[in-house]
């Protein structure tokens, strides 16, 4: 078998390394051997997403501050402590998102560049939130003609909108 | 097919070399993360909410209603394969290199094809994966779009109107997609020009990673172009984004190749020739130098300097090779040494059968 670095003389010196659990096995010969030395500096580098994003959390603070704000609030939903988030960079639970809104926006925009969900939304339970929002508009338009004074078309609204709510109750669609 | 059969057989679906481009574009792949509502993530779980989550899927993909859009799918945990075997489920990318890390309380759910597949309890609760040969991302979505309404009907997924899918890392919420192509690309390479290609397409969101994901070596030549936004863009256009800057690296693949073998004819021949014959000959080989040669040899497949071996046959060898599937023909534990000589004895075989 020749060097697996310069491919021109036998492979003679064979070192296995193991990183994060996976093994990795590296033949080469004497020359290269003494030109390179893996880890040689008592450094091997942690660099994985989430201490990235871990740093991100530190830098962007609370509202703009530099400082690490760790008001040792927890996720009422799933207990995951602020500081656990802030260094993990891992969310608990759905009701992470919600709970710790206001430190998680800001590092979305620097991810993805925006902080609204434009694709798919789920049939079922993607139902329900299509008739809440449906339901808020109608009333927004109640409203409206109330203040008109157009009582049979709000009338007419109203029907609607309680329809609509006996539907949401019963676990329909709408 | 059943896990069985997955675990002792090399071959997969995706490995047919089909579809457009498929001479540059081995497969195109589709993962979504999904969460189970009121339920905390993977991380925070103990093992028996763990094996709740398990059995809730499997509640999902055993519902009735679902099963047009789901098609035939079979769970398995992932305790119950060997190192080995759940080392071939990593090789032929069924499931991910970090699913197996720790195997306790995970399951995996593959449909008999190998077309789709879905790891429970990964970083998310659910990542469900199309994988298809050649260029046909929109196709590969549009099979998850249909499995991902199944096990809606039974599933409460943790949504947000504003977020979309809230997923355990935020740098998958919104759509929690995943959507990559991969290349074979030795002709940038060769030409030099891979590093401009790579960091054009890095200025795009999109990133560019090895054969078996982050942080992952490009063996063979073979890189993983993928998205990398998740929030903000639909589905649709993540693909459509992902595909226009595909064909573009194709054309700049295809024009370099085309370059070579006008300009260096005798250098690409030669190069393709011995590789043709060291795997043919070889008595040592590591999987590297394997991989490195069965790269040259599919170059060679590509512009018809070698006949008689087709692509599709180049992506099975690169799984038999790896060790997990040497241990399993082998049947027994393989020291490094012994397993250079089985890998090179496993190749000439195949050689020697080949069509001259």
């Amino acid at each position: 078998m020749l060097c697996e670095r310069c491919g021109q003389r036998p492979a003679t010196v064979h070192i296995t390394e193991i990183v994060n659990g996976s093994k990795k096995e590296t033949h080469i010969c004497q020359a290269c051997a003494g030109e390179i030395q893996p880890h040689g500096f008592g450094f091997a580098p942690q660099l994985n997403l989430n201490n990235f994003l871990a740093g991100f959390l530190h830098e962007l603070g609370g509202a703009g501050s530099n400082q690490v704000v760790d008001t040792g609030e927890k996720c009422e939903q799933c207990g995951l402590a602020e500081g656990q988030f802030v260094k993990q960079g891992l969310m608990g639970c759905g009701s992470c998102y919600p709970y710790f809104e206001e430190r998680l926006l800001p590092l979305l925009r620097r991810i993805h560049g925006n902080t609204r969900h434009t694709g798919k939304v789920p049939e079922r339970t993607g139902g329900r939130v299509k008739v809440l929002k449906a339901i808020e508009s109608l009333k927004g338009q109640l409203r409206e003609v109330i203040s008109r004074e157009e009582f049979e078309q709000a009338a007419d609204l109203r029907d609607t909108i309680r329809q609509l709510e006996k539907n949401l109750e019963e676990g329909g669609e709408g | 097919m059943p896990i069985r059969e997955t675990v002792n057989n090399a071959h997969s679906g995706w490995m047919d070399a089909e579809g457009q481009g498929s001479n540059i574009v081995i497969s195109s792949r589709v993962r979504v993360a999904r969460n189970l509502d009121g339920i905390p993530f993977p991380h925070l779980l103990d093992q028996a909410q763990s094996e709740e989550v398990i059995h809730a899927v499997s509640l999902a993909i055993a519902n009735n209603e679902a099963q047009n859009s789901l098609g035939s799918l079979e769970l398995s945990m992932l305790g119950e394969l060997s190192p080995a075997e759940r080392q071939i489920l990593v090789d032929k990318h069924l499931i991910s290199p970090e699913f197996v890390n720790n195997y306790q309380s995970k399951a995996v759910i593959l449909r008999d094809d190998e077309v789709v597949s879905i790891m429970v309890n990964e970083e998310d609760h659910l990542r469900l994966q199309c994988l298809l040969p050649g260029l046909q991302l929109k196709e590969a979505w549009s099979i998850i779009d249909k499995l991902d309404d199944g096990l809606e009907k039974t599933l409460d997924y943790a949504f947000s109107e504003k977020l979309g899918y809230l997923t355990t890392c935020p740098t998958n919420v919104g759509t929690g997609m995943r959507a990559s192509i991969m290349l074979h690309l030795p002709g940038l390479k060769l030409t030099k020009q891979l590093g401009v290609v790579l960091s054009a397409i890095s200025k795009l969101g999109l990133t560019v990673r090895g054969l078996y994901g982050e942080g992952t070596e490009a063996q063979g030549n073979l890189f993983q172009v993928s998205n990398q936004i998740t929030l903000g863009q639909s589905e649709e256009e993540i693909c459509n984004n992902l595909l226009v800057s595909t064909k573009h690296i194709l054309a700049q693949e295809q024009a370099a190749r085309g370059a070579l073998y006008q300009q260096r004819r005798e250098v690409v021949e030669d190069r393709v020739f011995r590789a043709y014959g060291t795997l043919r000959y070889a008595r040592v080989l590591t999987a590297d130098e394997a991989m490195r040669l069965i790269s040259d040899l599919r170059l060679g497949v590509d512009l018809k300097i070698i006949t008689g071996i087709n692509p599709s046959q180049l992506n099975e060898l690169m799984i038999k090779i790896r060790p997990a599937f040497l241990y399993k023909i082998n049947g027994k534990e393989l020291s490094a040494p012994q397993r250079y000589a089985f890998r090179a004895a496993l190749i000439r075989e195949i050689f020697e059968n080949l069509p001259q």
